[in-house]
């Protein structure tokens, strides 16, 4: 049965998150979850215009919210966290009267705070589920290590986003185990990767990000999954400049979790996006296909010496 | 060591703006440093959070806002969510940021300069430009070295889009954007 949605991709999608964009609509799409994009969308201010002001921010996000109403649809969703807790946070804020005519002043459009805002991951939670993720699978990720990490603003402050467990969300692991993934065990799974410092303060990227790259690598992740545009690009694109600073080698693959899903699904190359990821993924995927490989012909192996014990005792017993 | 003055440094209106403009009440903090053991930018902070809270019961409004922490914080919500008194300490954070804004503490100059560039894109275009922002910092802070490396990888991988993105409605999201900072430049 498909549903429908509004969808509000966020700007990162155009351009820097753009595999991001692309396996989210293409996940979406093989699972019968049609998006409608709000036309004529607009930024919804990310933390730069939470730092000015309440109102500001606010009033960004509720133009949207207000082309949102017009769809006639209820649920807003975004992949992007940021664009999320913006939206969220306005929806809560002006489920205060006064605050809501505050905001509405700025408004060409006012908005009457009536749609429900989700991520994507939350629909494909509650709306499809594990098991109906499970039933699209086509190629297992058998033997893939994933190490899940979720960003800091996906499920906090837990009074506003309002989904999954704010310390240790696991939304992500039950995706990534219905595609057949290993997930390992990650404790730093909300903490903060540095944000948007990269550029204004790099150090404090580097080595927030670098934590994350080395907790991933000790419990031996092929590779990270996020839900994140910022933390992907502070993770992958800046790796080379984390491994300058730290003196470390890391390789690690960092997938937004669409695209494992993608992959898992048997989607086309194009709708993956992969060949956008700066740490090459293959390396990873051909070491857990290998894995995978090696773990079967194990297990084939054991089989069969068991199947010949049985046979031999059997033997033994026929001739007794 | 910072001497404080609680008689004659207390500045109640202060303490009674951020109380009104946050919808907190400092003086639920009792000290337990929850806030600062979680918070990942503890290591860059003049001041720790747990401290910040401690000099905001004291009123001391000049300390706060001449503080860099505020300028550094991410609003990642860890003191937020582990505050045994639910204290929103992350939306004060916030609030203290905005009164440092207003009278002029901008303690972390290039912080700021990024989220001019960021915003100024978005006026001009209703929707951000990441190229756009990225050279409007450039111009902002002389520093053109910034991520030089970055730039052509980006490019090779097709993620710079080198044209922004105008919405039809970026007037609106102007309009918006000259209330709160002011008139177009």
């Amino acid at each position: 049965m498909p549903t429908s949605y509004v969808y509000y991709p966020g700007c990162s999608g155009l351009g820097t998150s753009l595999e991001y964009e692309i396996s989210t609509r293409a996940v979406c799409q093989a699972l019968g979850m049609e998006l409608q994009e709000i036309p004529d969308w607009s930024c919804c201010g990310s933390s730069p215009a939470h730092t000015v002001d309440h109102v500001f921010s606010s009033a960004l996000a509720a133009r949207n919210l207000a082309l949102a109403e017009e769809m006639g649809l209820g649920t807003v969703l975004t992949p992007c966290p940021s664009c999320l807790t913006n939206l969220k946070v306005a929806a809560w804020r002006m489920q205060e009267r006064s605050f809501l005519q505050e905001v509405n002043k700025y408004l060409e459009q006012p908005c009457e705070n009536q749609v429900q805002v989700k991520s994507v991951m939350q629909a494909l939670i509650e709306d499809v589920g594990p098991s109906g993720i499970r039933e699209r699978v086509q190629s297992p990720l058998k033997g893939l290590k994933v190490a899940p990490y979720y960003g800091c603003i996906m499920n906090r402050p837990p009074g506003v986003m309002d989904f999954d467990d704010p310390e240790n969300p696991i939304a992500m692991d039950q995706i990534l185990k219905a595609l057949g993934a290993q997930v390992v065990d990650f404790p730093l799974k909300v903490e903060c990767c540095g944000a948007s410092y990269g550029i204004p303060r790099q150090e404090v990227v580097l080595h927030l990000s670098g934590k994350l790259l080395d907790l991933a690598r000790v419990q031996g992740a092929d590779a990270l999954a996020v839900p994140c545009p910022l933390c992907q690009m502070n993770l992958d694109l800046r790796q080379g400049q984390i491994n300058s600073f730290l003196q470390q080698d890391f390789q690690l693959p960092v997938f937004y979790y669409t695209q494992l899903m993608g992959l898992a699904f048997g989607l086309e190359q194009k709708d993956l996006g992969l060949d956008k990821l700066c740490v090459d993924p293959w390396p990873a995927l051909n070491r857990a296909k290998q894995r995978q490989a090696e773990e079967q012909e194990k297990k084939g192996r054991k089989q069969k010496q068991r199947r010949d014990r049985q046979d031999s005792a059997a033997a033994r017993s026929a001739s007794e | 060591m910072y001497p404080l003055r609680l008689d004659s440094q207390y500045d109640s209106r202060f303490v009674q703006d951020v109380r009104e403009a946050s919808g907190q009440d400092p003086n639920l903090c009792y000290q337990c440093g929850n806030c600062t053991a979680g918070c990942p930018y503890t290591f860059v902070y003049d001041l720790p959070v747990h401290q910040i809270m401690r000099l905001l019961q004291a009123g001391q409004k000049e300390r706060i806002l001449s503080s860099r922490s505020l300028w550094l914080c991410a609003t990642c919500q860890s003191c937020t969510t582990r505050c045994p008194n639910n204290i929103d300490v992350a939306q004060i954070m916030d609030v203290l940021r905005h009164m440092a804004r207003r009278k002029g503490y901008i303690t972390e100059k290039n912080v700021a300069r990024f989220q001019e560039s960021f915003l100024k894109s978005m006026q001009r275009h209703g929707r951000v430009f990441e190229l756009g922002i990225m050279l409007g910092y450039i111009l902002r802070t002389g520093r053109f070295w910034t991520d030089m490396e970055l730039g052509p990888k980006m490019a090779f991988k097709g993620k710079l889009s080198s044209k922004p993105h105008d919405i039809k409605g970026k007037q609106e999201v102007a309009k918006i954007y000259e209330k709160f900072m002011g008139g177009p430049k």
